[in-house]
């Protein structure tokens, strides 16, 4: 088995080819969205491939170490971030075939119009726990 | 099985076992030992006398971990001293139990676990899912909370104030798993209630009791928020209004009014409207009022603002909202709604959709994305 993270992102990765803001969709539009994210992940919960999701808030902070007996330094939310992740799925699949066909699946959501929003997903697999047989 | 009594035993079964001299701690993990067990084993052979089960196994479990214990510390050439007598418990253990798993030395997320598992009986396994957070690191959090309270003597009284905000903590957050912590929350209140006479708690009773007699209602079977103004009221648990209401007529009778008997108060005044156009709002801003004084909670002021909107009109809600500091949260959700009431439909789903991004929750985040969407949607046609 093999962990793979499917990510989302608010901005930077390429644009979908449905892309209307949600706030533009009907709110059937809307409905009919939230309903296939919640049954894709319903289904991968059946088939034992279901690890973990999460939706994250849009703003974040940057913080840093400021020296002994100083408060951390925060700096941020910055607007002008290229790349902003909205949320993740992790699933726990036989291999990469499995993990691209899943988050094909995923991609193709209901927005606008009812049609697929075509949202490009980042895939990245997790790094394993290393094996016990290595020669 | 009966899992309602064997979690309403928990805490009279601990209670026996400090009273018969073992440290709170240890007693604790006895009785988690013998509710697992109960769990397994009573749905095929159930015990004719489920707390002189509980009693008995937790005992023995105590005493096979202390004997364990005083084995190790033997080969570990340490002295090994009779277990001290436990302190004497005071006459109503399960109150002081509160007491002791809200003790203000806890951290808020530590005092709800340790109340969720000694006194509400659950396994470190419900509370762990009911939260979202690994098994271990739960068990990790409720033994550091045991360390924490350990040297708190059993016979001191405790402060209510601090067990209502556990309970409130319990109703209000957390994730409806395969248990339900609203529930389990009332659950608590009302044997609390039972345990001590006290306005305050009668107050966050009846809180509870009608915030939960709409739940039916809440939720949209897409997950998001249905509002108060659009749910369906038949759905509303009239019982649950009832006795509500009831709990909270007695406890303002007494007129030592507090935060929870207001809160109370304005939540029974919704359940009393047969539909939102006749709402009483003019009372819900006099409660408002009331609640101001008694808190300096700014989210009053802001749901404040929203009550007179309704009774006033929009324009004098939005003056009430000019007043206060527009970084609070739902601040862009109120100002939006009242924009909308105001009938400027395009200022409105702006500050929807802004108010969507700055949600902090799933279910309020589509709920007011739907609401920008609804008005972009009626201003296009």
């Amino acid at each position: 088995m093999a962990k793979y993270l499917l990510l989302k992102h608010y901005r930077g990765a390429p644009a979908p080819a449905n892309d209307v803001p949600m706030a533009q969709w009907t709110p059937e539009e809307i409905s009919a969205h939230v309903q296939y994210m919640n049954d894709f992940a319903a289904r991968l919960q059946e088939t034992g491939e279901y690890v973990d999701s999460q939706a994250l808030a849009p703003e974040g902070t940057f913080v840093r170490y400021d020296g002994e007996g100083r408060p951390p330094v925060t700096d941020g939310p910055f607007a002008e971030t290229k790349d902003l992740v909205a949320g993740w799925m992790v699933i726990d699949v036989d291999g990469y075939e499995r993990a691209v066909e899943l988050a094909g699946e995923l991609s193709a959501a209901p927005g606008a119009g009812g049609k697929p929003i075509h949202e490009w997903l980042e895939l990245r697999p997790f790094l394993t726990e290393p094996p016990t047989i290595t020669e | 099985m009966n899992e309602a009594l064997l979690r309403s035993l928990t805490p009279q079964v601990l209670a026996i076992l400090v009273r018969r001299g073992a440290d709170f701690a240890a007693a604790e993990d006895a009785v988690q030992d013998a509710l697992v067990q109960a769990i397994r084993v009573w749905p095929d052979d159930p015990p004719r006398d489920p707390k002189g089960w509980l009693i008995t196994v937790a005992w023995h479990r105590f005493l096979d971990a202390t004997r364990a214990d005083a084995a190790r510390r033997r080969r570990e050439d340490v002295v090994d001293e009779e277990p001290a007598p436990g302190p004497a418990l005071a006459v109503d253990d399960t109150l002081q139990l509160y007491f002791l798993c809200a003790h203000p030395s806890l951290t808020p997320s530590s005092a709800v676990a340790l109340t969720l598992r000694a006194v509400g009986g659950l396994t470190t396994r419900q509370i762990a899912r009911a939260y979202l957070v690994p098994e271990a690191t739960m068990a990790q959090r409720i033994s550091r909370a045991k360390r924490t309270v350990s040297g708190v003597r059993f016979d001191q009284p405790g402060d209510v104030a601090t067990v209502l905000r556990v309970l409130y903590l319990v109703f209000n957050e957390g994730h409806s798993g395969d248990v339900d912590l609203a529930a389990e929350a009332i659950r608590l209140a009302r044997q609390l209630a039972a345990a001590i006479d006290h306005p305050e708690v009668a107050g966050l009773l009846a809180l509870m009791l009608l915030h939960h007699a709409r739940r039916a209602a809440r939720t949209a079977p897409d997950g998001g928020r249905v509002p108060l103004a659009e749910q369906d009221r038949s759905l509303w648990d009239t019982g649950l209004i009832a006795e509500g209401v009831e709990i909270l007529q007695a406890a303002l009778a007494r007129d030592r009014l507090g935060e929870f008997q207001a809160q109370a108060a304005v939540a029974a005044l919704h359940a009393d409207a047969p539909t939102a156009e006749e709402t009483d709002w003019v009372q819900i801003v006099e409660w408002y009022d009331e609640l101001a004084l008694l808190t300096d909670n700014p989210v009053v002021r802001l749901n404040r603002a929203v009550a007179v909107g309704e009774a006033d009109g929009p324009r004098a809600g939005l003056a009430e909202l000019a007043k206060l500091d527009d970084s609070l949260p739902r601040y862009a959700a109120v100002a939006a709604y009242l924009h909308e009431r105001d009938g400027d439909l395009a200022m409105a789903a702006r500050l929807y959709a802004e108010a969507s991004e700055k949600a902090s929750d799933l279910a309020e985040r589509v709920h007011l994305t739907r609401q920008a969407a609804r008005l972009n949607a009626r201003r296009e046609r």
